[in-house]
């Protein structure tokens, strides 16, 4: 297979376009998807049963399906009730771009519930005690302490989970969307020449995987002075 | 009762089909597993080798596979052992496309990519052991292959368990995008069912409960070896 470089430096262009798509999808998701976990994970912690029992379901239904499943659900699925195809939310409903948005929001929801539960457990009885009793409550509380010290203890699973959406982004693809992975395919088809498309695609899927876990390293770093060595601290 | 009788077994039912299906699907999803364990031990074995060669290869291959979407993967599987083919088949006179078997490049690609994710378990389930059970061994003058059949795989096995329970999941929800090259698993049942009774919310949803069904059986089971695996250790917590 001979390796022809204006094709793959076509192909490279062809793709780049593909970036916008890809990473509004990501943004979009990720922001709605990191609401809806927020709310599930103090559903999971508030010691309700009639609260923690529906997130329960919740983060087992959508952890324990393809997320191929419930783009399709969204996508095609929907269409078949005439009740909804009849209602204000068609009109969204009917684009692929906001069927997309919404499984994945739904889907990384499900995941960043359990890091963000993981965190809010992980702040010490003791640090909690100790605000109560320079009495602070509530949201003061919330805003001052326990976020703060949750915030460092999820960064890194969150990370993770939104290099997981980058990639998963990739699904939008079957929907029609023309992002990184749908313009590949396009490529692979009409050229049929499947490695060099690859290695572009795949090049561009790894630089921004890249950047997103610089960024949170940076970030971990930002909010964890604590742990840095005391001269790097001055700095 | 309509959809009942859509799902049913009886003759314009689609129930056999999805069941077949659904077997399918348990089927590539163990092959492309068991792909991803060898691959993953080798991986693993090359990480600590003495080499430097084999430990960036197996570096690169880790973060390559870990940062590219799977689709994508199968899709250079699919399309790339397809031209493969369809250049050999050129040269004894075949015309045009020749697909690959889908079964076999979808369970090659889900393998391969499961198998950078299983490469990084097995890697932390050796870091786990202690030291010291090593050092004892090679005290007593095991060389390297004794020590890792007994000292080393008993208990890093016991140390994966948990991590390789979470690969299968992710095994098998990465199957379901083996269907876009055509293999009839259970989500191509389920778009051929949508497509042929215009019920795409019946199908799709009948497709999420039997994939629920399976991570939920399979997860008991990981969770019963997991206990059984781990009734001689004292734990912590």
């Amino acid at each position: 297979m001979p390796f022809d470089l204006p094709f793959l430096a076509e192909s490279f262009v062809a793709l780049l376009k593909g970036i916008p798509l890809t990473l509004q999808l990501t943004v979009l998701s990720v922001v709605a998807g990191g609401i809806l976990a927020f709310a599930l994970a103090f559903m999971r912690i508030s010691g309700k049963w009639w609260l923690d029992v529906p997130a329960q379901f919740y983060i087992f239904v959508f952890r324990g399906t393809p997320l191929l499943v419930q783009i399709y659900i969204i996508y095609y699925g929907l269409s078949q009730f005439p009740v909804l195809r009849h209602s204000f939310l068609w009109p969204f409903l009917r684009e692929a771009y906001w069927c997309a948005v919404l499984a994945l929001a739904f889907n990384t929801a499900a995941y960043s519930a359990e890091i963000i539960r993981g965190g809010l457990l992980s702040v010490p009885a003791g640090q909690v005690e100790a605000a109560r009793a320079c009495g602070m409550s509530g949201l003061l509380l919330f805003r001052r302490i326990v976020m703060p010290l949750a915030l460092r203890q999820m960064l890194p699973g969150y990370s993770n989970e939104i290099i997981l959406m980058v990639k998963s982004t990739a699904l939008a693809s079957t929907i029609t969307l023309l992002e990184i992975t749908g313009i590949a395919a396009k490529l692979i088809s009409e050229s049929y020449r499947p490695v060099e498309v690859f290695v572009c695609a795949g090049a561009i899927y790894l630089a921004i995987n890249f950047l997103v876990a610089r960024l949170f390293a940076w970030l971990e770093y930002t909010v964890s002075p604590e742990t840095r060595k005391p001269e790097e601290r001055r700095a | 009762m309509d959809y009942l009788r859509l799902m049913s077994f009886g003759p314009d039912g689609w129930g056999y089909s999805l069941l077949a299906a659904t077997g399918v699907t348990v089927a590539v999803a163990v092959c492309g597993f068991l792909v991803g364990a060898m691959l993953g031990c080798l991986g693993a074995a090359a990480s600590f080798s003495r080499f430097r060669a084999l430990r960036s290869a197996a570096d690169i291959y880790t973060t390559l596979l870990r940062g590219i979407p799977d689709l994508l993967v199968i899709y250079l599987f699919y399309f790339g052992s397809s031209s493969l083919i369809s250049s050999v088949g050129a040269l004894f006179g075949a015309e045009g496309f020749v697909g690959a078997p889908a079964f076999l490049t979808g369970a090659l690609a889900i393998g391969v990519v499961s198998g950078a994710y299983q490469m990084q378990v097995f890697r932390g389930a050796v870091l786990a052991l202690p030291k010291g059970e090593i050092e004892a061994g090679r005290a007593y003058g095991m060389p390297p292959l004794l020590l890792f059949r007994r000292i080393v795989l008993p208990q890093a096995a016991r140390f994966a368990i948990p991590g390789v329970g979470n690969v299968w999941q992710l095994v098998l929800k990465e199957s379901a995008l083996i269907s876009v090259i055509g293999l009839v698993e259970l989500m191509r049942q389920a778009q051929i069912g949508a497509g042929s009774t215009r019920q795409p919310f019946s199908f799709y949803l009948t497709a999420g409960v039997l994939y629920l069904l399976i991570a939920f059986v399979s997860g008991r089971g990981f969770k019963l070896a997991e206990q059984r695996a781990m009734r001689g250790i004292r734990r912590a917590v």
